[in-house]
């Protein structure tokens, strides 16, 4: 009796060490998947545990979801592809997916907001009557796609009362505008607001920075200027005067009224080819935190924040949207500063006289932020070409 | 000679499986099957062994591994979600897919997607490649392998038209080609791995052709377009053997046959490589200048679609134009071949079948693959049959 106790005993602290060792390698192994870096390192360390996470039984698919908190771009695929490999063995063995796990999971907005998706489409996989409830809460979600279906479902329950009750159906659009980041659903929202004889605010809503201090031009021959200094990037003077591309130059306002921020630099300077410009603005932030710089421009650019240079590209009319690029920066509280340069090239077709840029400043969401002196959106004149209808 | 005959026995050697159609043009990058015989020529609707719907939209090439058909897509409001599916050759199931994120930028046309780059196959495992610039490899089953993510590590290596160079794989090395205006590179990494073996330097310039391979004096080159030219480098190595200054297409691609390089430059110019010497050029004309598709040599010609729709066949001795032929175009897609038969299909979705033995060529099969349907992507021929890819839909013909 008593040697049977013990051989239970002994048993029993066996299983439970075993189940350790399981649960700390699987930890393990996510630790490995998360230390995968740059330029392919510690491909070959994942790809020897990749095999044992995607193993696991389904009862693990929340704790591989968690890992990808704060974790790089490049890991959280590697646990995506470990997620897809489970979801599919389990279902096609026919098990059930732990919905309710994953529920919790998706409801805790602290956990990354890709993870939290790929549980909401778990979820929706298993159960597909759970979407209209779970997005019907998610209009301010951290997670670009959910939000963007939840605003999509109210859009179309506004549709749906337009032709039976325009209060209704304008009180539905404006409550999906609050939640709206992505510009086709923000456009499509304005438009269908402005149907019913509500104008949206649209340089507020994105938070375009439409007031602007410009200087140039100076000369871009040979596509030379965009790696030559030229004074504004050694410190910004709005009182100097420097000698451009054609004389004398010198800093002055440049305001847009343009329904997407578009500033135009043909308009101070003319149609001009191979020439540089400089554009200038302050950013009066409520507190410091971080931010984004969201920036559209079809030539060549470079930025700079707080006096620091972000980035730069020389990329000639190939093409430009909202949000073209995305730079993440450190608002500081009160005063920041935000100076871009713009090249213009020597091509001479038509669709190569562009020489513009929009910037918004937000969050990681897309959420505009506003400085605390942001003056009231200037009326477009009706006369006026919108950038982007 | 020994050498020169071992390297080639080595290059066809390494393209796997008879039937195999492994990357971008298939065998080599040639557009040429090694199939001459029973594939489809006269089509109508039962010639649709199946079709199946993808996910999101893609232009990339299938490519087919066995029983095994492997084929890209992008979905999502940005294009964001990117898929890799393997289906069924026999019914087009799905056997698996995985999703990934793009780590890189997604913006490009609207006319192509970020699953534009063909993937590659070396028989064991499937490299896909994105506008993102992400490079995903698995293996046949769909297990992860590694990942790259090329503009995190060259955050200005993207290009807001989209990329569209496709991937080749030899002698345990992956090549990406990722060209744009602002930052280039060809990035020669170890296919069981990822990481980089070389990186080249590479033209600054929007770029949006492919890699060519081609059998060496000391193992597999590869040739490296852009609008300077050619480069030419040995694939295990990167080093450098040879260039050609005098300018190349940046859109349809150059073609290798039986140590010959066809480069769409000046039209058409066949180059003749000599160990590490500049290469001879053998003729150039500009009655073959291709518009998009690339072009295709095959039984001793040279086929290009130019701009306007017209299939041109010219003698690859001389470059002399033999004939030429009106087919409905326009054509986004390289044409392909297997015996004496081309398949030309157009951005509409027209199918359209040409025998090269007919005096000036002869149209003898079209088909209409579905109103609305746009097709950009090349087709691939394997085990007796074509596979055409549109945005949304996959078809297999058969005989």
């Amino acid at each position: 009796m008593r040697m049977r106790s013990l051989f239970s005993v002994s048993l029993a602290c066996l299983l439970a060490s075993a189940g350790g060792i399981i649960a700390a390698t699987l930890a393990d192994n996510l630790k490995t998947i998360r230390a995968v870096g740059p330029e392919g390192s510690g491909n070959e360390a994942a790809a020897k545990v990749w095999p044992q996470i995607a193993a696991s039984g389904s009862v693990a698919l929340t704790e591989i979801l968690a890992a990808m908190d704060g974790a790089n771009d490049i890991a959280a695929n590697w646990l995506r592809a470990a997620v897809d490999t489970i979801v599919s063995r389990e279902l096609k063995s026919g098990a059930k997916l732990p919905v309710a796990a994953l529920r919790t999971f998706l409801l805790d907005t602290k956990h990354h907001p890709r993870a939290r998706r790929l549980a909401y489409e778990l979820i929706v996989r298993a159960e597909p009557n759970e979407a209209g409830r779970l997005l019907a809460g998610m209009l301010n979600d951290p997670s670009n796609e959910l939000r963007r279906d939840a605003v999509q479902r109210l859009m179309n329950q506004a549709k749906e009362l337009a032709e039976k009750d325009a209060t209704k159906a304008s009180a539905s659009y404006l409550q999906s505008l609050t939640g709206a980041r992505d510009t086709d659903q923000v456009k499509e929202i304005a438009e269908q607001l402005r149907k019913l004889g509500k104008p949206v605010d649209l340089p507020r809503h994105f938070g375009f920075l439409m007031d602007w201090q410009v200087v140039g031009p100076f000369h871009n021959l040979k596509r030379e200027g965009f790696e030559t200094v030229f004074p504004p990037e050694n410190g910004v003077d709005l009182k100097a005067t420097f000698d451009g591309k054609s004389g004398k130059v010198h800093w002055g306002p440049l305001a847009t009224s343009d329904q997407y921020g578009m500033v135009d630099i043909n308009k101070p300077y003319g149609k001009l080819k191979e020439s540089t410009a400089y554009a200038f603005t302050e950013f009066n932030s409520a507190a410091a935190r971080p931010a984004q710089i969201r920036l559209g421009c079809k030539n060549g650019w470079k930025v700079w924040f707080n006096g620091r240079f972000l980035f730069g590209r020389d990329e000639y009319h190939r093409g430009m949207q909202i949000d073209q690029y995305t730079i993440p920066v450190q608002l500081k509280s009160g005063k920041n500063t935000i100076l871009i340069k713009l090249c213009q090239n020597e091509q001479v077709e038509e669709w190569t006289t562009e020489w513009q840029f929009q910037l918004r400043v937000c969050d990681e969401s897309g959420t505009a932020i506003y400085a605390v002196d942001r003056p009231p959106t200037p009326a477009a004149p009706k006369t006026e070409t919108n950038s982007q209808k | 000679m020994k050498r020169i005959f071992f390297t080639l026995s080595t290059v066809l050697a390494l393209q796997l499986g008879a039937a195999d159609w492994l990357q971008f043009r298939g065998p080599n990058g040639s557009g040429v099957s090694i199939e001459r015989d029973g594939l489809p020529t006269s089509l109508t609707e039962k010639n649709i062994a199946w079709k199946i719907a993808l996910p999101g939209r893609g232009l990339s090439c299938p490519i087919i591994v066995g029983d095994r058909v492997f084929v890209t897509g992008s979905s999502g409001p940005q294009q964001e979600r990117l898929h890799v599916l393997c289906l069924n050759a026999a019914d087009g199931t799905v056997r698996w897919e995985r999703q990934f994120w793009a780590t890189g930028r997604t913006m490009c046309h609207p006319k192509t997607s970020v699953a534009a780059s063909s993937p590659a196959s070396d028989g064991r495992r499937v490299y896909a490649i994105f506008s993102s610039n992400d490079i995903v490899c698995l293996d046949l089953d769909g297990n992860l392998v590694w990942l790259r993510g090329i503009t995190r590590d060259y955050p200005n290596v993207s290009n807001s038209l989209g990329m569209a160079a496709s991937l080749v794989t030899m002698g345990g090395v992956l090549v990406a080609q990722v060209e744009s205006d602002s930052e280039s590179y060809a990035i020669g990494m170890d296919a069981g791995t990822g990481v980089n073996r070389w990186r080249l330097e590479r033209p600054k310039n929007s770029n949006w052709t492919s890699p060519v391979t081609m059998a060496g004096p000391s193992g597999p080159i590869l040739a490296l377009q852009s609008s300077k030219g050619i480069q030419a480098i040995e694939m295990v190595s990167g080093r450098s053997l040879w260039t050609y200054t005098d300018g190349a297409s940046t859109i349809p691609s150059s073609c290798a046959a039986d140590g010959v390089l066809y480069v769409p430059s000046h039209g058409m110019t066949a180059l003749q490589p000599s160990g590490e010497g500049a290469p001879s050029q053998l003729w150039r004309s500009n009655q073959l200048s291709p518009g998009t598709g690339s072009p295709l040599v095959s039984g001793g010609r040279i086929y290009t679609i130019n701009n306007a729709g017209v299939l041109n066949c010219g003698d690859i001795k001389d470059g002399k134009r033999l004939w030429q032929l009106r087919l409905k175009g326009p054509f986004s897609a390289s044409p392909i071949a297997a015996g004496n038969y081309i398949y030309c299909v157009s951005e509409e979705g027209l199918l359209q079948v040409v025998d090269t033995q007919a005096p000036e060529g002869n149209i003898v099969g079209k088909l209409e693959l579905g109103a609305g349907e746009v097709i950009l992507g090349t087709p691939a021929i394997s085990g007796g049959a074509v596979y055409v890819r549109s945005n949304g839909k996959l078809w297999k013909l058969t005989r």
